[in-house]
């Protein structure tokens, strides 16, 4: 059962070849069969089972969803009612919401079933999965690998086949780097696009959920649930929410693909290069138009990122003191002592290390230098954006500049683990859509195609990377013991 | 030497929304702790605030009662400090670009008019609050007034003495009851300041290093503590020492102010732009609309009641002390379709004088305007005398019943018809021929006399009108 893309098995549950009760148990069995990949943080058996049994009512009296009785799992970033919600952090191991997060709300309306909730980099910081305080995740295709973050849960547990599907959260890569990793399609859509309401925040002006799965058209049934305005979250977009699958078949002929010089430069790997040439190739035999475009900004976004995003998250974990929830110290001696060793304790060295960079950045006399400055070159790459789209349909590019790299190797130096975001990093500062979809192997170890869209184009990249799979069938690829 | 004070106040005053800024928690005061924060004012995480609407329009109203630029394009911004009672660790607040710029208030201290500029008015939202007693040495946190709407209201440093930063103070408070945006209630802090005070030698260009007077919130407070701390910089420089900039407090029981922070402990606030809020756009439909649904303002009030009902400076001041009193009195005007000047002597006289002794507002008087308004009808028409009046005003106090029902049942009304009084003036005028003689020798004195017999005979409710002139005409015989 657990071979099958969230469609197939829509229509297998629909058709009364197995019940969602029996396909949420082959899961939790195989969750519980492969515990060492650390993909789950918790794991919600008896309510799943529950909830499936939910969803088999509805498929019996005839008003199931597309995703009624499919196991699905959340990253656990997002909020929910009465489950545990750690974040990947010491800071809330004890926190459970008295809500839902508008994306749970929105999977349980449509009697999605939840497994539980996924490991993840502690407070959505990192690009290993590493930093999580509930151990590192591994990377199905070789357990001495990571699987990329911040979402390193959400993506290994949809290429190992423990969740059909899983929600992730890409702040300047997070969905679209460990998709890449793990050989599976992972979508960031526009900023605004999806409801941030319970999702916990990083950094807020760079925060979007969206669908990791197997293929392009099983992100394109999630982010349909996903997608659409929120009263709750004054930053989501009042637009109208097309129908994702509809557009999946158009052809592709006279599409025109921008690849910006600056993509495939030094730093790139010559073996994912060539993986990218060849599935480039394949666009073009689909009738797409290739040009070189360039974008002479993109080489500030790193730069950039790190003073916007700690700056935020310097503000936006200030509410973890220890005085109303999570960790508080033992026996604090007075308040400023509840705060430090509350906050000294309970958070990582990763999360502490941007909280003390966003600070730094916003403090008085500082603040032009850093945090304007930055949001100046932030400006400069929406330009880049927004110039190049109107030349081309869609731009292409890598995710990543190697293929998953040891886990521990990067550990130690910050600046080396910030740049395996090279790629992805500037598409968050100017809040466009962008996908990661399976184009090939290097070594055993998926590697990832980047396509980046102009806003609010999601149905467009998702009908580009399915016609591509219709091509390919990298995605279908599943690692070694987990067939 | 002579110096001269500089004073500038920042007003917040609560905004009288039925939520607050950023969630729809009820902000009534009052509740028992922590009932009135919901998961956005508790700063849960992934919790995401929504602006109320109200609390725009109402800066937007405020704006134009001064006559401010109201800006098309503001912007929240958070405000980051550590403290319990601040759950998101930063405050919501505006910076570069409040909501209201420059406008200006008139204030008038001894007769004299003066122009205070205000320098901007930001939306920002409420703290909750610390509790320090009844916790054994521990702090009880109470959230129920986190998240209220708050305008903070800037002063440009124009006020040169306490007296005119409590009638500046005054001035705002009556202005924002009027305009119906925040209910004033000091005692529950719905109305409170901050000063910034210093002092400088008479004719000096440059100002003084200030100190900000944290949270005084009485009119008298304000009067105090800026006083004290006027004495306090004079006497710290004339005897060679220096004002430092620094926060301090008010300590009302000891009249005194005390250093709470200086300037090198001062918090780095790192203000920047809140990415959860977009920001605020305000297009000249929005204040069209306001513009049109705005109040009379007390100001124009006061010139139209002087002009229209021809009423003093005093009586004027005293009823657009307050829109509903303003109100209150023109519905006796109008209902009663007596001369204003009586009207406004009533309602500054006895209606007041009865609702100060009851601790009552006017929207509270058991004394309706229409059943004020049924009382001096019957005074102008001469049914009841004005001292027969004050005797139906307590009955009105008393009771439910109209002006016309308690003069119908007292039989208070008053006796017109000459024959009667006649009777009676004959009667007296026999019975006292002493008097009679003395005042036709010329002791003018004695008449009252007579009017009082008469009256004494008559319970009051002879018309004096009538008596006088006839008791004039029998007596001189």
């Amino acid at each position: 059962m657990h071979t099958k893309t969230l469609l197939e098995l829509g229509q297998s549950l629909r058709s009364g070849e197995f019940s969602s009760v029996e396909l949420t148990q082959g899961f939790l069995d195989r969750i519980k069969q492969h515990q060492h990949l650390n993909a789950y943080i918790t794991v919600t058996e008896a309510a799943a089972l529950q909830n499936a049994q939910a969803a088999d009512v509805r498929l019996a009296n005839g008003t199931a969803e597309l995703l009624t009785g499919i196991p699905i799992a959340q990253k656990d970033i997002f909020c929910t009612l009465d489950v545990k919600t750690t974040c990947g952090s010491k800071m809330l191991d004890n926190f459970t919401a008295p809500y839902n997060a508008t994306v749970v709300e929105k999977f349980n309306q449509a009697g999605a079933v939840m497994l539980g909730k996924l490991n993840m980099d502690e407070f959505a910081m990192g690009s290993s999965n590493e930093t999580s305080y509930y151990g590192a995740v591994k990377n199905p295709w070789d357990i001495n690998k990571v699987p990329g973050g911040s979402s390193g849960g959400s993506a290994a547990a949809v290429a190992a086949r423990l969740a059909v599907c899983a929600t992730g959260t890409d702040t300047g890569g997070s969905i679209r780097q460990p998709a890449a990793l793990c050989g599976i399609t992972g979508l960031k859509p526009t900023y605004g696009r999806v409801s941030r309401y319970g999702m916990i925040a990083y950094a807020s002006s760079l925060d979007q959920g969206g669908p990791m799965a197997r293929s392009a058209e099983d992100a394109a049934v999630m982010l349909q649930t996903m997608a659409g305005f929120d009263e709750k979250d004054s930053t989501s977009v009042d637009l109208p929410v097309p129908d994702y699958c509809a557009g999946l078949n158009n052809s592709l002929a006279g599409l025109k693909i921008g690849l910006p010089k600056e993509f495939f430069g030094d730093g790139l790997n010559s073996d994912v290069a060539a993986t990218l040439e060849t599935a480039i190739n394949e666009y073009r035999k689909l009738g797409a138009e290739i040009k070189e475009i360039s974008m002479p900004n993109l080489k500030l976004a790193i730069p950039a990122y790190y003073v916007i995003a700690p700056a935020e998250c310097s503000a936006n974990l200030s509410r973890f003191d220890g005085v109303r929830y999570g960790y508080r110290c033992e026996n604090p001696v007075d308040l400023a002592d509840l705060y430090t060793r509350s906050r000294g304790e309970g958070f990582g060295k990763e999360v502490k290390r941007r909280i003390l960079m966003g600070t730094y950045a916003l403090s008085t006399g500082y603040y032009d230098a850093y945090y304007l400055k930055a949001q100046k070159i932030r400006r400069l790459i929406s330009e880049d954006f927004k110039n190049a789209l109107t030349e081309v349909d869609v731009i292409m590019g890598p995710v990543t500049p190697t293929t998953a790299f040891g886990i521990g190797e990067k550990m130690s130096n910050p600046i080396e683990m910030y740049l395996s975001d090279i790629y992805t990093i500037a598409i968050n500062l100017a809040g466009v859509p962008a996908l990661s979809v399976p184009a090939g192997f290097v070594g055993g170890l998926p590697v990832g195609l980047q396509i980046i869209g102009n806003y609010f184009a999601e149905d467009r990249l998702l009908n580009i990377a399915h016609q591509y799979q219709q091509v390919t069938d990298w995605h279908k690829h599943t690692p070694k013991g987990f067939e | 030497m002579e110096w001269e004070t500089v004073i500038g106040l920042e007003v917040h005053a609560q905004l009288a929304t039925k939520s607050k800024i950023f969630s729809g928690a009820p902000t009534a005061y009052g509740a028992e702790p922590n009932t009135q924060a919901c998961a956005v004012d508790l700063g849960l995480p992934g919790v995401l605030p929504v602006l109320n609407k109200e609390a725009v329009r109402m800066a937007v109203i405020f704006g134009m009662a001064i006559e401010a630029h109201i800006a098309p394009y503001s912007v929240f911004a958070r405000k980051n400090y550590f403290y319990p009672d601040l759950p998101k660790g930063y405050q919501i607040s505006q910076m570069d670009h409040p909501i209201v710029g420059v406008g200006h208030l008139d204030i008038d201290v001894d007769g004299v008019t003066k122009r205070i500029g205000v320098t901007r008015a930001h939306l920002e939202e409420d703290a909750g609050k610390s509790l320090h007693e009844n916790f054994h040495g521990l702090t009880g946190i109470d959230l129920n007034r986190a998240g209220t709407p708050l305008l903070e209201i800037v002063s440009e440093p124009d006020m040169r003495s306490a007296k005119e930063a409590v009638a500046y103070m005054r001035k705002l408070h009556e202005l924002v009851r009027y305009l119906g945006i925040c209910d004033g209630n000091m005692q529950e802090g719905s109305f409170r300041c901050d000063a910034n005070v210093s002092v400088r030698p008479k004719g000096q260009v440059e100002f003084g290093t200030r100190a900000e007077i944290k949270n005084i919130n009485s009119f008298k407070f304000v009067e105090k503590a800026i006083n004290h701390e006027v004495e306090r910089q004079i006497e710290l420089i004339e005897n060679g020492g220096r004002v430092v900039q620094e926060t301090r407090l008010y300590d009302s029981v000891k009249d005194e102010t005390r250093s709470m922070r200086s300037k090198e402990e001062a918090n780095d606030y790192r203000y920047f732009p809140d990415p959860d809020l977009l920001p605020v756009i305000i297009d000249e439909d929005f204040k069209a609309q306001i513009k049109a649904a705005l109040p009379e303002l007390p100001e124009a009030k006061k010139q139209r009641f002087k002009s229209d009902y021809n009423l003093d400076e005093e009586n004027a001041t005293i009823l657009i002390s307050s829109r509903q009193l303003a109100d209150y009195f023109e519905n006796v005007v109008n209902a009663s379709g007596c001369e204003a000047k009586l009207c406004a002597n009533w309602i500054t006289g006895d209606l007041s004088a009865a609702l100060n002794k009851a601790g009552l507002e006017i929207t509270d008087s058991p004394v309706s305007d229409e059943r004020l308004a049924g009382l001096l009808t019957r005074i102008s028409d001469n049914t009841i005398s004005g001292k027969i009046a004050k005797q139906v005003f307590e009955e009105l106090w008393q009771s439910t019943s109209s002006a016309d029902e308690i003069i119908a049942e007292k039989g208070l009304k008053q006796i017109t018809d000459s024959g009667a009084i006649e009777a009676i003036i004959d009667k007296i005028i026999a019975d006292n021929q002493g008097q009679v003689e003395q005042y036709r020798s010329g002791k003018d004195k004695v008449f009252a006399f007579f009017v009082g017999q008469v009256m004494k005979a008559m319970q009051g409710k002879a018309n004096p009108a009538e008596v006088n002139k006839m008791l004039k005409e029998k007596l001189q015989g």
